[in-house]
């Protein structure tokens, strides 16, 4: 039987491990290669970079933590934040990473889902999106909104259209990040995870709000997500990812116990 | 030296940095006179197995991995490299290697779990491999260690003989197989942690 997965995301920039909330006011929280190397230690099943400054200076020393952390960590990589080409896609894949997540990108220019999916395969191509209740309208069906740039820009895009149109395109995951929890530890966005995880075939990764093991259980059964993204909670040695573990498995969530 | 087989077909750093780090000597090629060289041969692998297969015909890498059996040198096929070692395979409708009777099938749709929940295919994430015979793949690993997984094709060996690891997923599948000098598993032993390096280190230290 399948795992739920406990991904651990740590924003980048200027080559520290930041943290915010809501998109805002991020401090850094420590060195991205010795905390991946703990994170993977203590049992994350993935580890996400996410370049919060996505200039081509911080891609560059993003890449170079890659190359470094793909030496000792033999688990799935993610990259994510700015990619809008082919050929950076190719470069972070190169570098050592297993999977690259493309957000504002790919609502600018949703053939790259396509294109990427062909050059490197759909199980390499990750959509971000991060999303906003806005409530429901004609044009918003489900209710919530596709921002881009870091949650800066609204598109009038449908979050549950969008993440359908990504999948049609060859996208192999979806990251589903809650602009509205981000970083309060409040809890995951659980509706648009639910209604999106149903109506696509491909894997979702809940995103943003977990501030307790609870908020996992809830987003990985009532949520229906196939991973949960957690950041936070661990950054700050609130929890480990063992603690995690185990209470998922107490409450009956099937995770991965032995590495 | 291990060669690992480029066919154009993903990513193989990541094979590259594993054995690096198990202290392995290994180079990547697509050249067949360099791969029957080799001692031993590593062919990874993701996406499809259509373009794989032509890929491998183009380059003469089919002749070479056929030879390499015939010679005896281990051989471990990984994800894509478990399924092109079978005659036929339903992606694509593409005649394969044949180094193994049997076929390479999709995961049926609609598939259910266990409570009667939708699964997702492609299979993503982390799953167990139940041995189901004694083979020097498993050497040091527990039940309940993980693999990580990522395909939506599994084989069907006719001679049940080969099968030593299987995998539930809404159907039980099989996972790793073993004849003679070959061994292949549809998982990502290069993604999966300690136990997974400990499978590849028990393939190149494997005396055949």
């Amino acid at each position: 039987m399948l795992s739920k997965r406990i991904v651990v995301c740590l924003d980048i920039k200027e080559g520290k491990t930041t943290k915010g909330v809501k998109f805002k006011d991020n401090v850094p929280v420590g060195d991205p290669v010795e905390m991946a190397r703990r994170y993977y230690e203590e049992g994350a099943d993935e580890i996400v970079f996410y370049d919060i400054t996505a200039s081509a200076e911080s891609r560059r020393i993003v890449i170079d933590l890659v190359r470094e952390v793909a030496k000792e960590i033999f688990i799935p990589l993610t990259v994510g934040g700015g990619i809008k080409s082919l050929e950076e896609m190719r470069m972070v894949l190169l570098a050592g990473a297993e999977k690259v997540s493309i957000n504002t990108a790919a609502v600018k220019n949703p053939n790259l889902i396509y294109e990427g999916a062909k050059a490197f395969g759909s199980q390499s191509i990750v959509l971000g999106m991060d999303v906003l209740y806005v409530g429901q309208s004609e044009r918003i069906p489900s209710g919530y909104e596709v921002w881009i740039n870091g949650g800066r820009t609204p598109t009038g895009i449908d979050a549950l259209w969008w993440a359908k149109e990504a999948e049609r395109l060859g996208a192999g995951e979806i990251c589903l990040n809650s602009i509205d929890a981000d970083g309060t530890q409040q809890g995951y966005e659980l509706r648009i995870t639910r209604m999106i995880s149903e109506n696509v075939s491909i894997p979702v990764v809940a995103s943003g709000g977990a501030g307790h093991p609870e908020h996992l259980f809830q987003v990985l059964t009532e949520g229906k997500a196939d991973a949960a993204l957690i950041a936070s909670m661990v950054h700050y040695n609130q929890y480990t990812i063992k603690e995690i573990k185990d209470y998922l498995t107490q409450k009956g969530v099937k995770v991965r116990k032995r590495w | 030296m291990i060669a690992i087989l480029d066919y154009q077909a993903g990513n193989l750093t990541s094979v590259k940095r594993a054995l690096d780090h198990l202290g392995y000597k290994c180079f990547i090629t697509s050249d067949p006179e360099m791969v029957l060289k080799a001692s031993r041969v590593i062919f990874p692998g993701v996406g499809a197995a259509g373009s794989a297969m032509a890929n491998l015909k183009r380059l003469g890498l089919d002749e070479a991995l056929k030879e390499f059996f015939r010679l005896g040198r281990p051989m471990l096929g990984i994800c894509l490299g478990i399924q092109i070692i079978f005659e036929e395979t339903e992606e694509d409708g593409v005649k394969g290697l044949g180094l193994l009777k049997g076929k390479v099938v999709r995961f049926p749709q609609p598939l259910y779990g266990m409570e009667g929940e939708r699964l997702k295919v492609p299979h993503m994430g982390w799953n167990s491999v139940k041995k189901v015979r004694e083979h020097p793949l498993f050497e040091g690993i527990e039940e309940e260690h993980e693999f990580y997984f990522v395909h939506s094709f599994f084989p069907v060996p006719e001679d049940r003989e080969v099968i030593i690891g299987v995998t539930e997923y809404g159907v039980e599948f099989t996972s790793a197989v073993a004849k003679c000098n070959l061994w292949a598993v549809q998982f990502h032993p290069e993604k999966s942690g300690r136990p997974g390096l400990k499978m590849l280190e028990n393939f190149c230290k494997w005396r055949a």
